[in-house]
Order: C-alpha cells, then sequence, then structure tokens
C-alpha cells in the first residue's frame, strides 16, 4: 500500500504529491503521522457533522411518522390548533436524537408507545413486504401480460380482403404509404 | 318544507323504478306497445330530474331560512353563516352530497333523454341503465340518509355550523366539479353497457359518448386539481397532496378515466381493444362509487372524510350488483367485442397506447393498493399500518415519470408502424432540449446523486421539457407544411391546422399542460420551512426573504372571531409585500381554522402560516414555507382544462379541392 503526501500541506489536506514511502517507514514518520492525525480529525468532524446535524435527522425522522392525533398527517406537517400529539411527539423525537439512538432505535421506541400505525410507510419485514412487493408484481404482470397480447397480435394472420386480393406489405407497403403522404400532404 | 322534499324524493324514486322497469320491458319484449312504452318510460327518467331538483330546492331554501327542525339544516349550517355557504350547505355533509349526486345524475340523464333521437334505441339502453343507478341513490336517499329527516326533542335556536374547513370560497365549486366528474362517467358506462346488452354495431356510440367523457374528465380534472388548491390553501400544512384516501378515492378513476380517453382511441380508429375499453369504462364508473364508498362509509379514516356513517353496506351491495351485472353481460356478448384489427408493429402509435394503459393501471392499482392495505394488514396481521405518503412517493413516481416519457413519445408515433427513421427525425431536437435542460439544472446546482428526490427532479424536469418539445415540434411542423401551401404566417398556419383537427391539437395542448404541472410538482424537493415565534419587530428569514413582524391582533365577528399577524415582508432592502397568516375560531361549530396566506410568484411561493399563541409570552408562532414552482401547477392545470375544453370544439369542415373527374380520395385522418 502506497499513501501520498505532499510535505507543505496543512494538517488535515490528503493529497497527492511527493514523497513516496513504504509501509515500513510509515510509523515513525512524523509526516505520517501528521497525516493520520488529520485524517482521524476529518473522520471525528465528518462523524460529528452526521451525529450534530440533528436538524437533518429530526427532518428525516418526523416525515417517517405520522401524527397519532387522528390527521393522519405527516408529524413535521400536522399543525391542527389545539393538536395534542404533535408537539409531544416532535419533542420525544428530539429527546430520543439527544439521546443518541440511531434511526431505527428512534423509530422502534414510537412504534413501542403509539403501535405501528404511527410510521407513515409500512416497513419491509414481515406480511408488510406485500405492501411494497405487490406494485412491481403488478408491473412485471403487465408487462408480460401486454408483450403477450403484442406477440399474440403480431402472430395473428392478417385479415384476408374480399375479392382474395393479398393486402400490401413489406417494400410495397411501404411505397404506398409514401405516396399516400405525398398526396395527402397539406 | 321538509314534506315536500320528502315527498319529492318517494316521488322521484317511484318515477325511476318506473323508468327502469318500462323501458327495460319495451326494450326486451319489442313490439307494437313497446315504443309508446318506453316512451313513458323516457318522460319518466325526465320527471325524476325535476323532482330532484325540487327536493334540492327545498334544502337549499331551508338552509337560507334557517329551519332548524330538519336535522341536516341544523348540523351543517347556522344563523350567521354567510350565504355562498348556505348554498353549499347542500353538499356539505352525507345526505345532502347525495342528494346532490343524484340531482346530477338525473341532470345527465335529462340531456340524454332530451337528445334521443340521435339513436333511440341505444338512448333507450342508456337511459334504463341510468335509470337503474338513480334508483340506488333515491332508495339511500328516502331509507338510508334522508336530507330532510327531522329533529326531534327541543327545536334548536341556532345551527351546530358548517365545519371550519369547508368555510372557504373554493369549497362552493370543488365538490361540484368533483362530482360532476365522478357522476359524468355514469354516461358513457350507461352507453357502453347499452351497446353491450344489444350488440350494438359499430363504434357509432364511442363518438356518441365522446364529447360526454371529455367534458366529464374536465370536470373531474378540474375537482381534482380544485381539491389540492383547496388543501394548500386552507390546511395550512403547506402542501397540496398528502395521499389522503379520499384524494385517492379522486384519483383512482382519473386515472382510469384518462386510460380510458387514450384506448378508446385505438377502438374508434382501429376496431382494437373493445373488450378492455369496456373494463375501463366499468372500472372508472365503479371506482367513482368506490370512491364514493369510502368517503361515507368511514372505513378508511381520512381528514377529509366530512359525512361518514353506516351507508357502506348499501354501497358494498351496489358494487356488488354492479359488477355481476357488467361481468354477465359481457361475458354473454363477448364474442361481439372481437378485434378488427391487429398490432403490426411494436414502434407504433397503438402500442404506445398499450403501454399508456398499462402504467395508469399501474398507477392507480398502485393507488388502490395502498389505500386498501391498512385494511387487508388489520386482516391479515391483526394489526393497521400506515400507508402514507413515503409509500407513494417511492412507488408512484417512477411510473408517473415512465408516463411522461411516453406522453413525449407517443404523439410522434404514427398509427400501424412506425419507422426509426421518421421517430429519430422528430425526436433529435426534443430530446436535444431536454438533455440541455438536465445539464443545466445540474449546473446550477441539483444533484441527482445525492438524494433520490433529486434524481426525480431531475428526470422530471427533462421530460417536462421533452413533452412540451414534441408538443411545440409537432404544431411547428404542421403550421409549416401549411404556410408553405396556403402562403399564410407561422402562426396563422398553426390556427388553421389546429382547427383541421381540434381533437388531436387539444389533446396536444393537455399534453403540455401536464408538461407545466410536472414541472410545478418537482419544486417539492427543494421546498423549504421555517418556524419563529415572533414579537413586534422580531426577523425571521427564509430564501430570499426577511420577515419581520409589525403587530399581532384579534377581531371578532357573528361567525367567527379570529387572531392574525402583521407580517411585513422584505427581500433585500425592499419591502415587497404585507402578509396576515391568521387563525379563526368559528363560534357555532365550536371548532379552530389555520389561514395561511400565501404570495405566489413563478419562482416560488411564500407561504406563511399562524400556528397560534405562546401562551407564556403571548407572542404568535409563525410558520413560513417556501415552496418553489408551486404556481406551474395552477398554470398548468388551467392549460389542460383550456385544451380540453378546444378539443371539443368541432373541427373546421375540410377543404374542398376540385378534383378530377372520376377520381375520388377518401380524407386520411390526421392520425389523433
Amino acid at each position: 500500500m502506497t499513501l501520498f503526501f505532499r510535505r507543505s500541506d496543512i494538517d488535515g489536506a490528503f493529497l497527492a504529491g511527493e514523497p513516496k514511502m513504504t509501509k515500513g517507514t510509515l510509523k515513525s514518520n512524523p509526516i505520517f503521522r501528521r497525516g493520520l492525525h488529520a485524517m482521524l480529525l476529518c473522520l471525528t468532524a465528518f462523524a460529528l457533522l452526521g451525529a450534530g446535524d440533528q436538524s437533518v435527522r429530526f427532518n428525516s425522522l418526523g416525515h417517517r411518522l405520522i401524527c397519532v392525533c387522528g390527521c393522519t398527517q405527516i408529524l413535521l406537517e400536522c399543525n391542527h390548533v389545539g393538536c395534542t400529539y404533535s408537539d409531544r411527539m416532535r419533542a420525544e423525537l428530539i429527546a430520543g436524537l439527544d439521546r443518541g439512538e440511531n434511526d431505527d432505535l428512534t423509530l422502534q421506541d414510537f412504534v413501542q408507545r403509539y403501535g405501528p400505525t404511527v410510521m407513515a410507510a409500512p416497513t419491509a419485514t414481515g406480511f408488510n413486504r406485500v405492501a411494497w412487493v405487490m406494485p412491481f408484481l403488478a408491473l412485471a404482470l403487465g408487462l408480460l401480460t401486454t408483450i403477450f397480447i403484442v406477440l399474440a397480435w403480431k402472430k395473428k394472420p392478417a385479415l384476408a380482403a374480399p375479392g382474395g386480393v393479398l393486402p400490401a406489405s413489406g417494400a410495397d407497403l411501404e411505397g404506398f404509404r409514401a405516396q399516400a403522404r405525398k398526396d395527402t400532404q397539406l | 318544507m321538509s314534506q315536500i322534499g320528502s315527498f319529492a324524493l318517494l316521488l322521484a324514486l317511484a318515477l325511476s323504478a318506473y323508468s327502469f322497469l318500462a323501458g327495460a320491458l319495451a326494450l326486451a319484449q319489442p313490439g307494437p306497445g313497446s315504443e309508446r312504452l318506453g316512451e313513458t318510460a323516457r318522460r319518466a327518467g325526465i320527471a325524476t330530474f325535476a323532482l330532484v331538483f325540487l327536493a334540492a330546492v327545498v334544502l337549499v331554501t331551508s338552509a337560507f331560512q334557517d329551519d332548524f327542525s330538519i336535522a341536516y339544516i341544523y348540523h351543517h349550517s347556522n344563523r350567521d353563516l354567510p350565504a355562498p355557504y348556505k348554498f353549499a350547505t347542500l353538499w356539505s355533509g352525507q345526505e345532502g352530497s347525495l342528494l346532490f349526486w343524484s340531482l346530477l345524475l338525473a341532470a345527465y340523464g335529462l340531456v340524454l333523454r332530451l337528445r334521443h333521437k340521435t339513436d333511440a334505441h341505444l338512448f333507450a339502453y342508456a337511459s334504463v341503465i341510468i335509470a337503474a343507478v338513480q334508483i340506488f341513490f333515491l332508495l339511500l336517499l328516502n331509507f338510508a340518509a334522508h336530507p330532510f329527516a327531522l329533529m326531534t326533542g327541543t327545536l334548536p335556536a341556532d345551527g351546530a355550523g358548517l365545519n371550519p374547513l369547508l368555510q372557504y370560497p373554493e369549497m362552493v365549486i370543488h365538490p361540484p366539479m368533483l362530482y360532476l366528474g365522478y357522476v359524468g362517467f355514469t354516461v358513457p358506462f350507461a352507453f357502453a353497457l347499452g351497446a353491450l346488452i344489444m350488440r350494438y354495431p359499430g363504434e357509432k356510440w364511442i363518438r356518441i359518448t365522446r364529447r360526454w367523457t371529455m367534458v366529464t374528465w374536465a370536470f373531474l380534472t378540474c375537482g381534482v386539481f380544485l381539491g389540492a388548491h383547496w388543501a394548500y390553501s386552507v390546511l395550512g400544512w403547506g402542501g397540496y397532496w398528502g395521499w389522503d384516501p379520499v384524494e385517492n378515492a379522486s384519483l383512482m378513476p382519473w386515472l382510469t378515466g384518462t386510460a380510458f380517453l387514450h384506448s378508446v382511441m385505438m377502438q374508434e380508429k382501429r376496431g382494437m381493444l373493445k373488450m378492455w375499453n369496456m373494463w375501463l369504462i366499468f372500472a372508472t364508473f365503479w371506482l367513482a362509487i368506490l370512491g364514493t364508498f369510502l368517503t361515507r362509509s368511514g372505513i378508511i379514516s381520512s381528514v377529509h372524510a366530512f359525512a361518514q356513517s353506516s351507508i357502506g353496506g348499501w354501497f358494498k351491495w351496489f358494487l356488488l350488483i354492479t359488477f355481476a351485472t357488467f361481468t354477465f353481460f359481457f361475458f354473454k356478448n363477448k364474442s361481439h367485442l372481437r378485434s378488427e384489427h391487429r398490432l403490426e408493429s411494436l414502434i407504433s402509435r397503438e402500442s404506445s397506447f398499450l403501454f399508456n394503459n398499462l402504467l395508469l393501471l399501474l398507477a392507480c392499482f398502485t393507488v388502490l393498493w395502498g389505500t386498501w392495505f391498512p385494511l387487508i394488514s388489520e386482516y391479515v396481521q391483526g394489526n393497521k399500518v400506515t400507508v402514507g405518503p413515503p409509500f407513494y412517493n417511492k412507488v408512484a413516481i417512477p411510473v408517473a415519470l415512465l408516463l411522461l416519457l411516453l406522453t413525449a413519445v407517443g404523439p410522434l408515433l404514427a398509427w400501424r408502424k412506425t419507422s426509426l427513421e421518421s421517430l429519430k427525425r422528430n425526436f433529435m431536437w426534443p430530446a436535444l432540449g431536454a438533455l440541455m435542460v438536465g445539464i443545466l439544472m445540474i449546473a446550477v446546482g441539483v444533484r441527482p446523486w445525492t438524494d433520490i428526490s433529486y434524481f426525480y427532479a431531475l428526470m422530471a424536469a427533462m421530460l417536462a421539457t421533452l413533452v412540451a418539445l414534441t408538443v411545440t415540434s409537432e404544431f411547428i411542423r404542421g403550421g409549416r407544411v401549411i404556410s408553405r401551401h396556403t402562403g399564410q404566417n407561422l402562426l396563422a398556419s398553426v390556427v388553421h391546422l389546429f382547427h383541421r383537427n381540434t381533437r388531436r391539437y387539444g389533446g396536444y395542448i393537455v399534453h403540455f399542460g401536464v408538461a407545466v404541472v410536472i414541472i410545478g410538482i418537482l419544486g417539492t424537493p427543494f421546498n423549504q420551512d421555517r418556524e419563529k415565534e415572533m414579537g413586534y419587530g422580531d426577523k425571521m428569514t427564509i430564501g430570499p426573504y426577511t420577515l419581520i413582524c409589525e403587530s399581532y391582533t384579534q377581531d371578532d365577528n357573528p361567525n367567527y372571531s379570529n387572531e392574525w399577524a402583521i407580517i411585513n415582508v422584505f427581500e433585500g432592502d425592499r419591502q415587497i409585500t404585507t402578509m396576515y397568516p391568521e387563525r379563526r375560531f368559528y363560534k357555532a361549530s365550536q371548532q379552530p381554522q389555520t389561514l395561511p396566506r400565501i404570495r405566489s410568484t413563478v419562482k416560488e411561493d411564500l407561504y406563511l402560516t399562524y400556528e397560534g399563541l405562546n401562551e407564556t409570552t403571548g407572542r404568535p408562532i409563525i410558520k413560513a414555507h417556501l415552496n418553489p414552482l408551486v404556481m406551474w401547477i395552477w398554470v398548468g392545470v388551467l392549460i389542460m382544462i383550456g385544451g380540453t375544453v378546444l378539443a371539443l370544439i368541432p373541427n373546421a369542415a375540410p377543404a374542398r379541392v376540385k378534383a378530377p373527374a372520376r377520381i375520388e380520395t377518401a380524407p386520411v385522418g390526421a392520425g389523433d
């Protein structure tokens, strides 16, 4: 494995450049150590960015839950004046995030407290999978049926014209069509 | 008054029963006397309209007279209710809206019966079928949901008032539009079933019902989008479509109706898809009834289900009976519905219609499935689940994008067969335009790889552009041909072209409207919102706007008391407007209501709601939404309606060109 560092870069930079170093010399090299620290710092910063940006998670999770007051609206969109649930549920969501729970655990808390109807969409587990699968199954069946119909139609022999005259086809038909277009063009 | 109304409804039931029985008898046993019997049935149908109309007039008059002895008036009106809403009382509750449904059906029946000379035999069949549907609604009105039921006990001094959500100007026109759409599909269904029963030769019934279907579709489109606009303007959550079961109920017949409008052209032009069209129009009618069942029965909870009761059983039976009746006649006479032609190529208008139908039906199935899944889940697992926007957004959006692609490609395909060369020629410039839009969107910062909703937005923008450009190119190409031959300028030539085939080019305008609507919808992923408690002089910033609370105050009138904030809106240093988000408290119904205020521009809507007062500080909480491109949705709908109206205009008579003797050429259809 080879890593590339530019000596002049400030901590945290991680760019391609000069000195090449082998694996054996890495641990003792101060540049490598500084780079490693910088990387860790960056990773920590990114991690903190993700965890710390509570509003993004709040927004995302709040749109995966519904208010249980009976309005059937998304939790963050319930605006009923005097709704006794939405404010409390939002506060619970914030509390869950503050406790450092991950998304699944936070949602699971809500399910245990308010029942499965609190989730805005069926989960992809157990029988609820059927909800997600059926539309795509219907699409597949519909496509197959349509293709079957099209093939069946294409296989059907053309209707015989009265008087035993065979209908035009192929190049003849294209020729007639071109002539018709030419003749009937406005 | 109530006795007049009750009697009118009872008599209307008797007359529609007579219209059905006598009409059916006259059709079943043709003979010397049957013509006169059929005529009495027709006149009984006309009289039914007069009686249902009388009942509706009585109910509305009772609302204006504050006759609270009638339970329906007590529950849906009050003395201080403004006059337009007293009129709207007719469709504000269950009994009234069923009466309104019956009235509209009787009105459609009246027009049909008055125009019976177009094709007396087919119209007689349709009249009998409409009478049968009318019987069901009059049975409901007389025995299950009587609008003239009287109050018991002491007569109340004032009514309970109208639901505050319904006290909005659009609610005076939204339900009538929706109902005109729902009920209207009974007419093409009646003709289709009549044609099936009598093994009607040819496709004339389709030409007879074409205008009915288009008008009905336009009403339903209007009703669905008025509902969306109402939700946006009244419910105050900043959105216009929440995939609520009642919204879904209106969308389902719209989807199948749209599929029917397309596929019926294949039957008309090529004698194909006859069985499919029968089922499509039946499904549309059936889903309209199912929608009413969902709205009224209370089996599915919805924020819009304003009237719930136990009439679900009646609807279940009616749905079963209509299904059984239709299925019986379909299998009895299906040999009559064989296709006259076969599909010649996969790249043809016919196949595009097939796939269009597949996708529309799939969208309908998805909506139906999502609406019913909570009940299925309860039956199977013992507990309900919620099927809300995340489900529909994941499943329906890809289908909608595919439909949009077909909307773009379909008009470029010829009937029977299209050469790849002509497809390439017609498609190249619109496709390049769409690609340019995609690149432009990425250049301005839309990153489709960061979020699926951005990807959908990008695809929708490209496909909507593709639709708009293909439609425009069709107009320009046709206009140029006319211009070459007549010497007119391009605009005059396009108008000329339009008059040659209003249905085709009106349809293209509808497609263009759809593209504009989609552009409006694709703004959704970029919505922003902020909420803040705002005292005097407090600021809140959202997007380019700075909101400053100038004041907040209260008022009172006989109908409601209210609180509102006065918010000055600045863009940069310039004040652009003042907005007054408001909260009302309706006295009669004792219900609060938030009234958002919206500043719409082509670019975005600034949408403010008064969320309430902080009880500790006494200051209002204001929520601001910034919703990009919403105005495009409403403009797009207007274009769609305009396109439908234009498509209803009869074609101009083709110019007669002197041809050499002996040569007679049949006009070649433009291939709409």
